[in-house]
């Protein structure tokens, strides 16, 4: 694999670094006038999503990480592994397991496109589109003529995600949600 | 993919950036200290180990030849004082390759000046009235008093240690321990460097103008060296100003013994040789000039960017410049 130095650190820049792949973030240059150099880097450990802070001597390098990022639709899980296809054509299935799903358990729809991120040809995390449409499975009766203002509820999506809706939705009502915030959009 | 043709500086802020330089300019003018301009190209170059000097193929008369772009006007200027300018400042475009960040530039201006038959405490005072009137003219308020700051001082009452007599070992365990990474294969000054740079320079500049003086001597480039009254250790006769926690101004009483700085240069040279950077020309006729003799006097570097960065406010000194590096 090739190795990057501090100095070709840039944003989205896949790394390996003590075992796992990382995602450089920032990268800032700390140098005396006339001393040496040194980088403070931010890095998003790609298997945790945390993000650290680590110090290189300028100059020092890491090995590049094997890391992709495919568009690919969620079919089925089985129970213990979740299986999506990549939309390429290829019809190329991926097994993910429940660890690398993370959060995203509760936003999958078949036949919508996640973004899957692979290391070495194996699943690691699984991103949602920014907004979904799921419909409603339950949620308390809706109020008539209540469409204006005032007030929420939970409601229970298909997918399993629980968002606050307002007064006057129904049970099988589609909505609009953003699955960054997790918060009610408007109705499909 | 749209192409970041626009200036890294809102046109609102070059104007002030202009505005600031004729201050500048002013504030030498009324010292009558003479600005002058010299090459950026060199047929030698700064030889510091942890400056990366960049390079230009040339066709001259002599033929094709390398040339070196400065890193400071530092050997002109010296030049210029040999052959007997008196008092000289320089607004110099200076290069440093690699260096590209929040707090550096690829290519940016420095301000220099020398003062022969000043000493450095009077250069330190003139440095600060130079920097408080640029700020005063800026949107910022003024700094607060001028304090000298003993690096050694610094480094007892931060980490409880004597960075002239710590051992490398304790040296490199509270560089390790406070960079987050291993030392183990750094020497002195490079844990030094660390831990000024991430546990000590932070906080300078913080309630005023802090000028770090007494370096350790072996940091002493291009500056004599004297005896610390509290046990005799040779130190640097320079002193380095800050402010909000960045560096704005490297000072130095003079090196002029010619003999001395060959040695010097022979070093840096040896120590590149040793890390396996290439080495750079020697400038042999800023040698020949300190052989002829450079009046005794001080002289100082200042980040012009860094200072018109403060004096107005911003984040980066990106957005002081026309055109930042990744945009150039």
């Amino acid at each position: 694999m090739a190795n990057y130095s501090t100095n070709e650190f840039k944003g989205g820049l896949k790394v390996m670094l003590d075992g796992d792949p990382c995602s450089i973030v920032e990268n800032e240059l700390v140098k005396p006038g006339k001393g040496q150099a040194f980088n403070r880097v931010k890095l998003r450990n790609l298997m945790t999503g945390r993000v650290l802070e680590h110090t290189f001597k300028s100059g020092d390098s890491l090995e590049s990480a094997d890391v992709m990022e495919l568009e690919m639709e969620y079919l089925y899980t089985d129970g213990d592994m979740w299986y999506f296809m990549k939309t390429d054509g290829s019809f190329e299935q991926y097994a993910v397991e429940k660890r690398a799903l993370g959060d995203t358990e509760k936003w999958l729809k078949e036949q919508v496109p996640y973004t899957v991120t692979l290391w070495n040809d194996n699943a690691i995390s699984v991103t949602p589109p920014n907004f979904i449409e799921l419909e409603v499975t339950e949620t308390d009766p809706g109020l008539k003529g209540d469409t204006a203002q005032g007030g929420s509820k939970p409601a229970t999506l298909s997918s399993g995600a629980v968002v606050r809706v307002p007064l006057f939705i129904n049970e099988g009502e589609v909505l609009k949600v953003d699955t960054r915030s997790g918060e009610y959009v408007s109705r499909a | 993919m749209s192409i970041d043709w626009r200036p890294s500086a809102e046109i609102a802020t070059l104007r002030e950036r202009a505005r600031l330089i004729a201050e500048v300019r002013a504030f030498f003018a009324e010292r009558d200290v003479l600005e002058v301009e010299t090459p950026v190209l060199g047929h030698g170059g700064s030889t510091e180990v942890h400056l990366a000097s960049l390079s230009a193929e040339a066709t001259t008369p002599a033929g094709r030849e390398r040339l070196w772009l400065q890193t400071s006007p530092e050997f002109a200027m010296k030049r210029l004082l040999a052959a007997g300018s008196g008092p000289i400042f320089q607004l110099a475009r200076s290069f440093r390759d690699g260096e590209v960040g929040r707090r550096h530039n690829l290519e940016f201006t420095m301000l220099e000046w020398y003062r022969p038959g000043l000493g450095l405490e009077a250069l330190i005072e003139e440095t600060a009235a130079l920097v408080t009137r640029v700020l005063g003219r800026g949107a910022g308020d003024k700094p607060g008093p001028l304090r000298r700051r003993r690096y050694r001082e610094l480094f007892r009452e931060a980490l409880g240690i004597d960075p002239f007599t710590a051992s490398l070992a304790t040296l490199r365990r509270l560089a390790g321990e406070r960079g987050g990474l291993s030392m183990d294969d750094s020497d002195r000054d490079g844990c030094l460097d660390l831990l000024m740079s991430f546990v000590i320079e932070p906080e300078l500049g913080r309630d005023g103008l802090d000028a770090v003086v007494d370096y350790p001597a072996s940091q002493a480039a291009l500056a004599r060296h004297h005896r610390d009254p509290e046990d005799g250790a040779s130190v640097a006769s320079r002193f380095e100003l800050y402010l909000d926690g960045l560096e704005l101004a490297n000072g130095y009483d003079e090196l002029t013994d010619a003999a001395e700085q060959r040695a010097r240069f022979t070093e840096d040279n040896a120590a590149r040789r040793a890390l396996g950077l290439a080495e750079v020309a020697v400038d042999e006729r800023l040698l020949a000039a300190l052989e002829s003799g450079l009046p005794a006097g001080s002289g100082v570097a200042l980040g012009l960017d860094r200072l018109i960065q403060l004096a107005l406010g911003k984040a980066s000194v990106a957005e002081v410049m026309a055109f930042a590096t990744p945009r150039c």
